[in-house]
């Protein structure tokens, strides 16, 4: 291609969550918190029956989700007290993962979503037309539409209170600490740290989510220790960003293209004029 | 085996070095569980059967719409380039004037998909060679008043010169609108679409030719549609094809294309109207149409049935989890063997 | 910016690709957070729950832009819960009500009413109501009230605002002021009180951090208190252990170590067990049992246990349904408690005969007179450690198996880590809420944990004590400055109907003659000072005669009682929602049905004011609008950003909150609203001889005012309640105190709170500049002290019991107490003091008595007085139980309170015949998403969409059982009423194996109602009207009931449902009511 798709990240400067589901007590704080601060409206009452989780997941109107998950599995060397069976409870305050490639910004055609200086994912009101594109580049199912506006919204990492020196709504307000904000590099040392703690505590099926700068999304700016497979919180196992493919994709349209010119040239003078 | 860390529950000032804070807290680790019976895992889990992905906020009509009506589009213009170019004046203009509608609906279906139509013209802030839809909106841009001055000039005869040039110059770049919408779609997190990148833009080009053929084969007289009864054969010929390699190759993950009603039925469509047309329709006027007729619905069927399939995998976990689990295991594997 | 076409910037620039600055928009350039362009941020506190977490509120242009936690806060450090994080909704929401209005009697709807003219009306029907049922005397004996009006509400107010509620309240006669505290915590006041000496939380949050083992029962912390949570959190990562010993396994059991589930209401069987297990392993701290307790002290010879009574004790009198407590005295002493009943021994000691009832002054401080016999080698079979250990003696694993449903394995794990980590070295800490104190033996349950901490040496001591949670903001001081009928400020009781009783008679039968409480002439007078001053002399015994007298309880049930019998004609509900948040809430409602004016102030319509219009009453035809003659009034009320005030935390910590905007509309503070209600009544009474009206006339009411709207000054009334001199200087303290009538002081054991003139509740030194103390973030009562009876934390020679968990200490060299803490102590007296035998009031305390509340300074493991039910914890089923009490022949409490009556039936229990009917057990419970009865959550979209609906949460085997399927409906029975909830079935809901059967358990939260966002059938529609004797707390934590699938009945099929599972129960107006 004419053009590297790679994006050169100022990691230096690069700040982001780590999201230690392992001492969430699934309050929610984060999910209000993160509204009042954006205004973002309301996302309907429906109950679901999921556990306590009843905002689903996240979307344009829900930019923290805290998943409820009851299984029948131990944690670490707790002792359940529930029945026969082993037990727990597994809460984690899900959030836009702010890619180091980042397919959503990637495909938006108008420039909407762009880059910050802070090395996040930020979409600008102003500029998007709702074309929705970001919405199914997107392997993690967060960015989404918002009905009223027409418009793309998704976690800014509070951008607005970033350039104020301020860490975001959610970070700040979290009871246990359990969303930590800072300096990547710093919070992926951090990060590995505790899964070190955390596995000799006796809970072995602790795993970082993210942090792996050789991932299929080259890294997230939003890492978690999770206690399950992804999966079970609603998270891809093993992301991509779609552009990964890209220039094999364009390779493989021009391939097409000429070959639809051809074929029609033939199909024309083929024979002569019959 | 429980392993507390040593107390520091003595009284002191806060803040002394190495005091843990409450981030490293450890819960659960000082409990004595006893051996409990085991849950036998599932064959795959997901969040109470939510998607991982958020669905494409997209109408059908609008953009499975498109991507059949800016395909007509496209191959027909090059269909008319070729006509004009080997003297098959009603064939190019039937191609041309199609080629014109087809674009004026596709830009209608692209526009009214937008949450905010207003701001159609944001897509020319800048140029995104990531973002197949930034791409496609400068060749549109490009293709579009060649199009529109290819059909103009033709239909009033002004400007003959200028006419063939744009002719010409729609036909080249019209291969290009035919074919990018493919990326278009592939370039997203939606399984069915992404993973048949390979043969989607084969599948769209021949769907495109077949489609601007039935038209050429509708419209234009028996004696100068030999082009287009052609362009429909091989255009059908290669969409079955790319369609039959990309439910090969993706395995497990093609269940949604394979169930797909809309795209056996276009298969059917478009081949028995390539057959037809290549047959009857050489003589019969009437099968000629007919068979146009079907080649263009087979193709809107085709483009309709992908988008559906990729909606259905974008709604289904397992599309999106096993696939990955999978690559997962085999690079697992990989590396163990080094 | 560079404005030029942005693919331009692409072009030129270093953005090639544009998707970095190139793309960014003009507006995207311009952002800036709304927190850095505010004209001003104020200090406030979070108005939910008692953590007290602060808060920064964000002004611009007048309006509140945003309200954050304020990271100074040594408490919250800047965190807030879901709740605390939705208070700029809470307070800015469109959907808030800020105009009054008025439903006159009979009316179908609102009208809009103006402000003033709401006020003049309700005066008029104060005046009115107060002459028609005004109450001289009542079989002879001086009554001066009224009986005909009754308030509800205040622990969501500020101190201020409660203060002028019970001041003008009281000044008008009326008796029945009463607030959440009585149906949240009252028994906490009761139990710890008559146990240590002050009715508080023994410890404060930040201390947590110090425990080695931390034992949360009948609390869900992390989901009611998610703040304060962290402090557990900061223990567990410090090498703690963390036990949540809960029936369900909650948000609280998720981090826990070890959860253990038990049967809803068996935790005195539980608790007892470990005392057991402690006692006869010797596991108990000697030292500090010995001289810290009255384990040595020896009991009368005529006291007989439950151990011999079969689960009575002696001096218990059928007829009456209550003890004659005086066998359970010491030898040698006749000990008057601290908290709980002190009128009981009124006839004994001084004044005239004793009413005769065992009613009770939640409160503080024990008369004593004479020394106790004491055996310190604890040989002595009557005394107390040798009487304790014969009660607890059938406490056995085993039984603990068939009462609480908890296996073996796990109640030893529990005795393992709760005695491995107390001692010299080590510190537990217990922490409850209204899963212990709502039952009709609440106070017992705390009574039980108070023992078991004695016993391990945990009060008094870092990382040990026992921690209260309490759920509004202000409840504590609620009940400091109690809108609580029994009480006067400062745990002072309020004076009953005696014959020709004077000060002095009361002062001689209700105050201790040793240790702090010998104090209370000092107290009491300077309380009258405050409220008569001048008026107030010592040859008129300073208008003690003034007071309105007792007769009886007249708790809010009884109140209850009283509507529907029609003697309350007038009701106040301030910041309450009875309707939702009561026992037995269709009671609640018909009650409010039979009143001639109710008065509701709220932030929105909250189903106690609209239950004329729309009520499930209204629902089912039981009721008709039309027929309802109670006239209402709706008023507005400010919220915590609008109005000056202070909060008094779950620790006794007052914290102010300054105001930020003035309130829209109608909206006012409850400062106002009494304050102008007072002004009215005054100006309307003007002149009048009436000697009834003196106490009105005569009262100080002269509170400099401020603003457009007239806002009364918060400060001056603090000022009024820190108190002051003859000259007018504020007080430092309450050492200070005359009984001369030399000092005027509003709330005793809040003088300080105003020293130098300086508001010390206001103080904000941040938490990171002080160590964890941080004793100069705002004040907490007594005397700045964080963590009570703290000598205790020093060995009887005055030093630390171990360098990791000293405190305070002896400082021989200065001659002083010392250490991290303000000692609660007499700065001076040193270890080797012992009191001279002739000597009286705090002086009789020696070096060596920790609990300088009590009379015989000592923690009290055996109560010989202050609770009515009994001097020892002991285990009786809740009223409503499908378990027969395996612990003796004595099913239930009995002294317990109930009330025959046809709106509330009681069920069969245990063996009876019927009781299968209602098989299962019932709990109710808080969930993190919502606020008590729902009138500051359910209102409120970002909450309401967190948990939208009811529901009822079972085990999946009782939803085979019954054929419950998740996520559909399901109704839930009992003799009262049906509701409908949504289904969830979860493993988080173990089913008990006890006695050889399964027994079920059901889950209710309490928040929902009908009115609101997230809407359902309030769970106090199940409940009864069974209240502890000592607290009058409703019994609403366990019940019995019955599940089926499926949505409840609508219209009169709903009644007629009830009926007939009444019928198939055989139950009738005696059922459950024996002793």
């Amino acid at each position: 291609m004419a053009f590297d798709l790679e994006e050169q990240l100022d990691q230096s400067r690069r700040v982001g969550f780590f999201t230690d589901t392992s001492i969430c007590i699934g309050c929610k704080a984060c999910e209000v918190a993160c509204k009042e601060w954006n205004h973002v409206p309301d996302d309907g009452l429906d109950f679901t029956g999921w556990s306590y989780d009843n905002t689903v997941g996240l979307s344009a109107d829900t930019w923290r989700h805290v998943a409820f998950v009851e299984q029948r599995k131990p944690l670490g060397h707790q002792e359940s007290g529930v029945g026969d069976m082993d037990f727990r409870w597994l809460m984690a305050s899900d959030v836009c993962k702010h890619c180091t490639h980042a397919a959503c910004l990637d495909v938006c055609p108008t420039g909407s979503l762009f880059r910050t200086e802070f090395g996040t994912v930020v979409v600008q009101e102003d500029i998007c037309n709702g074309c929705g594109y970001c919405v199914p580049a997107c392997p993690f199912g967060v960015i989404g539409k918002r009905e009223e506006s027409g418009l793309a919204a998704k976690c800014t990492m509070c951008y607005d209170r970033l350039g104020a020196g301020e860490e975001p709504a959610c970070a700040k307000t979290c009871p246990t600490d359990s969303i930590q904000f800072g300096d990547l590099d710093e919070l992926r040392e951090r990060a590995e740290r505790r899964l070190d703690q955390v596995h000799a505590a006796g809970t072995t099926s602790a795993r970082l989510y993210g942090h792996d700068p050789n991932d299929g999304v080259g890294g997230t700016g939003a890492m978690f220790l999770l206690l399950d497979e992804p999966e079970v919180y609603g998270l891809p196992p093993d992301p991509v960003v779609t552009t990964r493919d890209l220039p094999s994709m364009w390779r493989h349209v021009g391939v097409a293209a000429l070959a639809l010119l051809a074929g029609v040239a033939a199909t024309a003078w083929y024979g002569g004029r019959k | 085996m429980i392993t507390e860390p040593a107390s520091q529950t003595d009284v002191r000032m806060d803040g002394s070095a190495g005091l843990r804070g409450e981030r490293e807290a450890t819960p659960g680790s000082a409990g004595r569980r006893r051996e409990r019976l085991m849950v036998p895992k599932a064959d795959f889990d997901s969040y109470y059967g939510r998607p991982v992905l958020n669905e494409p906020p997209w109408q059908a009509h609008d953009i499975a719409g498109y991507l059949f009506l800016g395909g007509l589009a496209g191959a027909s213009s090059t269909l008319a380039a070729a006509a004009e170019l080997t003297g098959r004046p009603r064939l190019a203009r039937v191609s041309k004037v199609g080629a014109m509608c087809a674009l004026g609906g596709s830009l209608y279906a692209l526009i009214h998909d937008l949450g905010r139509p207003s701001r159609f013209l944001n897509m020319l802030r800048v140029f995104k060679v990531t973002s197949p839809m930034s791409v496609g909106t400068w060749i549109l841009s490009a293709y579009g008043p060649q199009a529109g001055a290819a059909a103009a000039t033709d239909v009033s005869g002004l400007f003959p010169g200028l006419g063939r040039a744009a002719t010409v110059g729609a036909g080249v770049s019209g291969t290009a609108v035919a074919t990018y919408t493919a990326a278009l779609i592939c370039d997203t997190a939606v399984p069915a679409w992404h993973e048949g990148f390979r043969e989607m833009p084969f599948l769209f080009a021949g769907s495109s030719a077949a489609a601007a053929g039935g038209l050429g084969m509708l419209a234009a007289p028996l004696s100068e549609a030999a082009p287009a009864r052609r362009a429909a054969l091989l255009g059908a010929a290669v969409e079955c094809a790319a369609a039959a390699r990309m439910e090969r190759r993706l395995g497990a993950l093609a269940e949604p294309l394979k169930r797909n009603k809309l795209l056996r039925f276009g298969e059917v469509l478009a081949l028995a109207g390539a057959v037809a047309g290549i047959t009857a329709g050489r003589r019969s006027r009437i099968a000629a149409m007919a068979a146009g007729a079907a080649l263009l619905a087979g193709s809107a069927c085709t483009r309709f049935g992908i988008f559906q399939a990729g909606m259905e995998s974008a709604n289904d976990p397992r599309y999106t989890v096993q696939p990955q689990r999978r690559r997962l295991a085999k690079e697992r594997a990989e590396r163990d063997l080094t | 910016m560079d404005l030029r076409w942005p693919l331009l910037r692409q072009l030129t620039g270093g953005d090639r690709t544009g998707r970095g600055p190139a793309a960014k928009s003009a507006r995207t350039e311009a952002l800036r957070a709304r927190t850095s362009t505010a004209d001003r941020v104020v200090k406030s506190v979070c108005p939910y729950c008692a953590v007290g977490c602060a808060q920064n509120v964000y002004v611009r242009d007048e309006r509140v832009v945003q309200i954050e936690g304020d990271p100074d806060s040594p408490i919250s450090r800047g965190r807030l819960c879901p709740k605390g994080a939705a208070s700029l909704q809470l307070t800015t929401d469109a959907g808030r009500r800020q105009e009054v209005l008025y439903r006159p009697p009979g009316g179908a709807d609102w009208q809009p009413l103006d402000l003033d003219t709401a006020m003049d009306m309700i005066a008029d029907r104060v005046i009115a109501t107060r002459r028609e049922t005004w109450e001289q005397e009542r079989d002879g004996m001086r009554t001066a009230r009224t009986m005909g009006i009754a308030s509800l509400g205040g622990a969501t107010l500020d101190n201020e605002e409660n203060y002028l509620i019970k001041k003008m309240l009281t000044a008008l006669g009326v008796v029945q002021i009463e607030n959440q505290a009585r149906v949240c915590h009252s028994s906490t006041v009761v139990g710890l009180g008559t146990s240590f000496g002050r009715g508080g939380a023994t410890t404060f949050l930040q201390d947590l951090q110090h425990s080695d083992c931390v034992l949360i029962q009948g609390s869900n912390f992390a989901e009611a208190h998610p703040v304060g949570f962290q402090w557990v959190m900061e223990a567990k990562a410090r090498g703690a252990v963390v036990i949540h010993v809960d029936p369900r396994f909650t948000r609280t059991s998720a981090l826990a170590d070890l959860h253990v589930p038990i049967r809803a209401g068996s935790d005195v069987a539980f608790l007892g067990a470990i005392v057991n297990h402690v006692l006869e392993n010797e596991l108990y701290f000697r030292e500090y049992v010995v001289n810290y307790t009255n384990a040595a002290t020896i009991l009368r010879e005529d006291y007989r246990g439950a151990e011999d009574l079969d689960g009575l004790f002696s001096g218990f009198d059928p007829g009456s349904r209550a003890y004659d407590v005086g066998s359970w005295q010491y030898e040698g002493m006749t000990a008057a408690p601290a908290s709980g009943a002190r009128d009981q021994q009124y006839g004994q000691r001084g004044g005239g005969a004793p009413p005769g009832r065992t009613e009770v002054q939640g409160g503080t401080g024990v008369p004593l007179e004479g020394r106790p016999e004491r055996d310190e080698t604890l040989r002595h079979p009557r005394c107390v450690l040798q009487v304790l250990r014969r009660h607890y003696a059938r406490y056995t694993p085993e039984m603990v198996e068939r009462v609480c449903g908890v296996p073996r394995h796990l109640f030893e794990e529990v005795c393992r880590h709760l005695t491995e980590n107390s001692g010299p070295e080590r510190t537990a800490e217990f922490v409850y809420a209204v899963g212990w104190t709502q039952h009709s033996d609440g106070s017992q349950f705390i009574r039980a944990a108070s023992i078991l901490q004695l016993l391990l040496g945990n009060i008094g001591r870092p990382g040990g004590g026992i921690q209260a949670l309490r759920g509004h903001a202000s409840i504590q001081g609620s009940s400091d400055i109690p809108t609580l009928f029994n009480l006067l400020p400062g745990y002072i009781p309020m004076p009953y109907a005696h014959e020709h009783e004077r000060l002095c008679d009361f002062l001689r039968g209700d105050a201790p003659q040793q240790g702090f409480w010998a104090n209370m002439p000092a107290y009491l007078t300077s309380l009258l000072k405050a409220w008569w001053g001048e008026a107030a002399r010592e040859d008129n015994d300073y208008r003690f005669g003034w007071l309105p007298r007792l007769t009886g309880s007249h708790s809010t049930y009884d109140t209850v009682i009283a509507q529907l019998e029609g003697t309350v004609k007038g009701y106040f509900l301030l910041g309450e929602n009875p309707a939702v948040g009561s026992a037995n809430a269709r009671m609640q409602r018909l009650g409010m049905a039979n009143l001639e004016w109710l008065v509701v102030r709220d932030f929105n319509l909250i189903e106690s004011a609209t239950w004329w219009q729309d009520g499930p009453e209204i629902e089912s035809g039981e009721l008709r609008t039309a027929d309802i003659g109670t006239e209402v009034f709706f008023l507005p009320a400010a919220c915590h950003t609008e109005k000056n005030g202070s909060f008094t935390n779950t620790n006794r910590l007052l914290q102010w909150h300054h105001q930020a905007v003035e309130p829209q509309g109608d909206a006012r503070s409850d400062l106002w609203f009494m304050y102008h209600l007072g002004r009215i009544i005054r100006e309307k009474l003007a002149g009048s001889q009436d000697p009834a009206d003196a106490p009105v006339l005569n009262l100080t009411w002269d509170y400099p005012v401020h603003g457009e709207t007239a806002e009364p000054s918060a400060e001056a009334v603090l000022a009024e309640i820190n108190g002051w001199d003859a000259q007018g200087r504020p007080l430092s303290g309450y050492g200070e105190l005359k009984d001369d009538g030399s000092t005027a002081c509003g709330c005793w054991i809040y003088c300080g709170v105003y020293a130098d003139g300086v508001n010390q509740a206001a103080r904000r030194k941040p938490g990171t500049e002080q160590d964890w103390i941080a004793a100069e973030w705002a004040w907490a009562w007594p005397a700045n002290r964080r963590v009570l009876y703290n000598r205790a934390s020093a060995r009887p020679d005055g030093s630390p019991w171990s360098e990791r968990k000293r405190l305070v200490w002896w400082d021989a060299g200065a001659g002083e107490w010392t250490g991290h803490d303000v000692p609660d102590f007499e700065a001076g007296k040193s270890p080797g003091y012992r009191p001279a035998p002739d000597a009286a009031g705090v002086d009789a305390l020696s070096g060596i008595d920790p609990f300088i509340m009590q009379a015989d300074g000592k923690g009290w493991l055996f109560a010989p007085a202050g609770v009515v039910d009994g001097p020892l914890p002991t285990h009786y089923e809740p009223q409503d139980s499908p378990v027969a009490n395996p612990l003796y022949g004595q099913q239930r409490n009995p002294v317990r309170k109930v009330y025959e009556h046809a709106d509330n039936r009681y069920q069969p229990s245990g063996n009876e015949p019927g009781a299968s009917v209602y098989p299962y057990v019932v709990t109710t419970y808080r969930l993190t998403e919502h606020f008590t009865a729902g009138g500051m959550s359910r209102f409120t979209p970002y909450l309401a969409e967190l948990q939208p609906e009811m529901f009822c949460e079972v085990s999946p085997a009782l939803a085979a059982e019954r054929g419950l399927v998740h996520g559909d409906w399901a109704t839930i029975v009992t003799a009262r009423n049906a509701i409908e909830a949504r289904v969830l079935v979860t493993d988080r809901m173990p089913s008990l194996h006890l006695d050889g059967r399964v027994l079920h358990q059901i889950g209710l939260p309490f928040h929902f109602g009908p009115n609101g966002l997230a809407k359902g059938d309030a769970a106090n529609e199940l409940s009864a009207i069974s209240l502890d004797p000592n607290s009058h707390i409703q019994e609403v934590k366990a019940l019995s009931a019955d599940i089926r699938p499926g949505r409840r009945p609508r219209g009169p099929a709903l009644p007629e449902l009830v009926r007939s599972y009444q019928q198939r129960a055989g139950v009738d107006a005696s059922t459950g009511m024996e002793a």
